[in-house]
């Protein structure tokens, strides 16, 4: 890994400086569907670069209408689970983005421990994240918790 | 007011809504748009009612003949083949074969034709074909080391006709296998000409119909074609069920693709021979029911002239047209002379899942995607496109409505 991806893998402030309860509140303030989606789309911008060179086959998310990449590296220090997400879609970028504010920068087991589709519910994006929807997110939180699952065994 | 939108008045859009339930639904906190017909049209009280009745009152299996529900099952089940068959203008009953759906339809034929293909003999499909006009034939040329050639078109969305000839003038061209409608451009591709042609050349010619029997009336006899195959759901009707037409003295000769109960004449160990058709191709207890609501779905279309509802088709394509230079980033993909009143678009900068997904927090709804055309989608260097496609139910309003949707979302990610 070069130093650069290192970077956008520690410096992501999704999950960092920007954190679940950020998220809430700012969705507290939020009246209508068009300003929800502002902001949707506000966190998406907030996703770090996403290093080209590893948009390969290897790091697809498959089964999302929009293209969709996911890396992770385990920090040797902390042992905390580094998550970058990038995709062609901006409502995806946005969704991602939340998804990241709650699971990156943890330890594997605490990843695993939290609840994503409360917290889905509470910010009333569900449906966004339900199997029955084609766009990949769960696809795409199933392939998270599986890298965790793996590093926390 | 423009003499299109005064024939699409005179239909009476307002009561003609009355009869699809579903249209008075709300999504998100809005009155449902549906503007996803193309993918699968809604259902009038006509065809609920008809399949209501059919299970309350008439149900068994069909063609078992030893008592009265049998009977009746039977009769609603081959009156609805012979609605059909009017519809198609087909010589006989004997050419309505019932499928699941177009898909299923259009494997049987490729499965029925596999054996007159020998190894370097060619399948002409175009470029704008569903998949499930492409995979199909790419499963019998493997299996009979046969070819697919594809015929171009042009970027407005038309059949290249010089592309077309020059496949045709191959000696080993064999099979035309052509949509009537482009599920993605609305594209009505001049069947008349082509057929023709292919036909003078001795080629088997199959039409996909699954998007043009919504806003056309094929005449089988008239077009000449070998097959003509189409899904139930499409037509107003339900899922579950299409149709196969195909030539009869071409049905004979072709084996079915599915084995079992019905298409049998005789079984033995030994030997089975086939039934008659249409039961040939009818292995198994067929979907009467759906069978039964397809037809009450043609007979709910007879009520009207397929002129009316094709002027007030054409009042909504032409006013969504109009429409398109007021959602600045938005062009048209799909730019036919003669089109249906489907229109697929892409917006700079944006996916084509994020216009879907804020279309639907309006109300509003779309398909996004590949549309299952990928070669398609190629051709115009797209992942994939929104695509509105409209029916004779849906308003002017609603047209509207899109297209301010539209801005909207053009704005939000513009600021």
């Amino acid at each position: 890994m070069t130093d650069a991806v290192a970077d956008s893998f520690i410096n992501n402030p999704l999950g960092q400086k920007v954190t679940i309860d950020d998220v809430v509140e700012g969705f507290e303030f939020l009246d209508d569907w068009e300003e929800r989606y502002a902001y949707i789309i506000d966190l998406g911008r907030q996703l770090p670069t996403f290093p080209e060179s590893e948009k390969v086959e290897d790091n697809y998310v498959h089964g999302c209408q929009s293209q969709v990449w996911l890396i992770h590296h385990v920090d040797p220090d902390t042992g905390k689970l580094f998550l970058l997400i990038d995709s062609d879609a901006m409502i995806v970028r946005g969704l991602a983005a939340i998804i990241l504010v709650a699971l990156n920068a943890r330890t594997p087991q605490d990843l695993l421990d939290v609840d994503l589709d409360t917290l889905f519910e509470q910010l009333d994006l569900f449906r966004h994240i339900s199997p029955t929807r084609g766009n990949g997110l769960r696809a795409m939180i199933t392939q998270i918790r599986g890298v965790a699952a793996e590093a926390a065994a | 007011m423009t003499d299109l939108a005064a024939a699409g008045k005179a239909l009476d859009i307002t009561r003609i809504r009355q009869d699809f339930p579903i249209l008075s639904e709300t999504v998100n906190g809005k009155p449902l748009v549906y503007l996803d017909n193309g993918a699968s049209a809604q259902k009038p009280t006509a065809v609920l009612d008809a399949m209501d009745h059919y299970f309350r009152t008439s149900h068994s299996n069909v063609h078992r003949g030893a008592h009265t529900l049998g009977d009746r099952a039977t009769t609603l089940f081959e009156g609805a083949r012979e609605t059909v068959r009017s519809f198609l203008n087909a010589r006989s009953t004997n050419e309505v074969i019932w499928t699941r759906g177009t898909t299923e339809a259009i494997n049987v034929v490729a499965n029925g034709l596999a054996e007159t293909l020998s190894e370097g003999d060619e399948i002409l499909v175009s470029r704008m074909e569903h998949h499930a006009n492409i995979v199909p034939w790419q499963m019998i040329a493997e299996r009979t080391g046969a070819v697919i050639r594809p015929i171009e078109i042009t970027p407005a969305g038309e059949i290249d006709e010089s592309s077309f000839d020059g496949r045709l003038a191959s000696d080993r061209a064999r099979i035309l296998a052509i949509t009537h409608v482009s599920n993605v451009l609305g594209t009505v591709v001049p069947l008349e000409r082509l057929l023709t042609k292919a036909r003078e050349r001795g080629l088997y010619t199959v039409v996909d119909g699954a998007q043009a029997v919504p806003h056309y009336q094929p005449d089988v006899q008239a077009l000449a074609c070998d097959f003509y195959v189409f899904s139930g759901h499409k037509l107003f009707g339900p899922t579950g069920i299409g149709v196969l037409y195909g030539r009869e003295t071409l049905m004979e000769a072709m084996p079915p693709l599915q084995g079992g109960g019905e298409m049998i004449e005789r079984v033995s160990f030994e030997k089975t021979t086939w039934n008659t058709l249409p039961y040939k191709f009818e292995a198994g207890t067929p979907p009467v029911a759906e069978a039964v609501g397809l037809g009450a779905a043609i007979d709910y279309l007879g009520q009207f002239s397929r002129e009316s509802l094709e002027t007030a088709e054409q009042a909504l394509l032409q006013r969504a047209n109009e429409l398109v230079e007021t959602v600045p980033g938005l062009s048209v993909i799909g730019t036919a002379t003669h089109k249906v009143p489907v229109m697929s678009f892409k917006m700079e900068g944006l996916h084509p899942s994020d216009i879907g997904t804020l279309l639907d927090q309006q109300g509003i709804a779309i398909r996004t995607g590949h549309h299952c055309a990928m070669p398609l989608m190629d051709y115009y260097g797209v992942p994939g496109t929104a695509r509105a496609s409209f029916a004779f139910y849906n308003t002017l309003d609603e047209v509207e409505q899109l297209f301010q949707a539209l801005q909207k979302i053009q704005r939000l990610f513009a600021e």
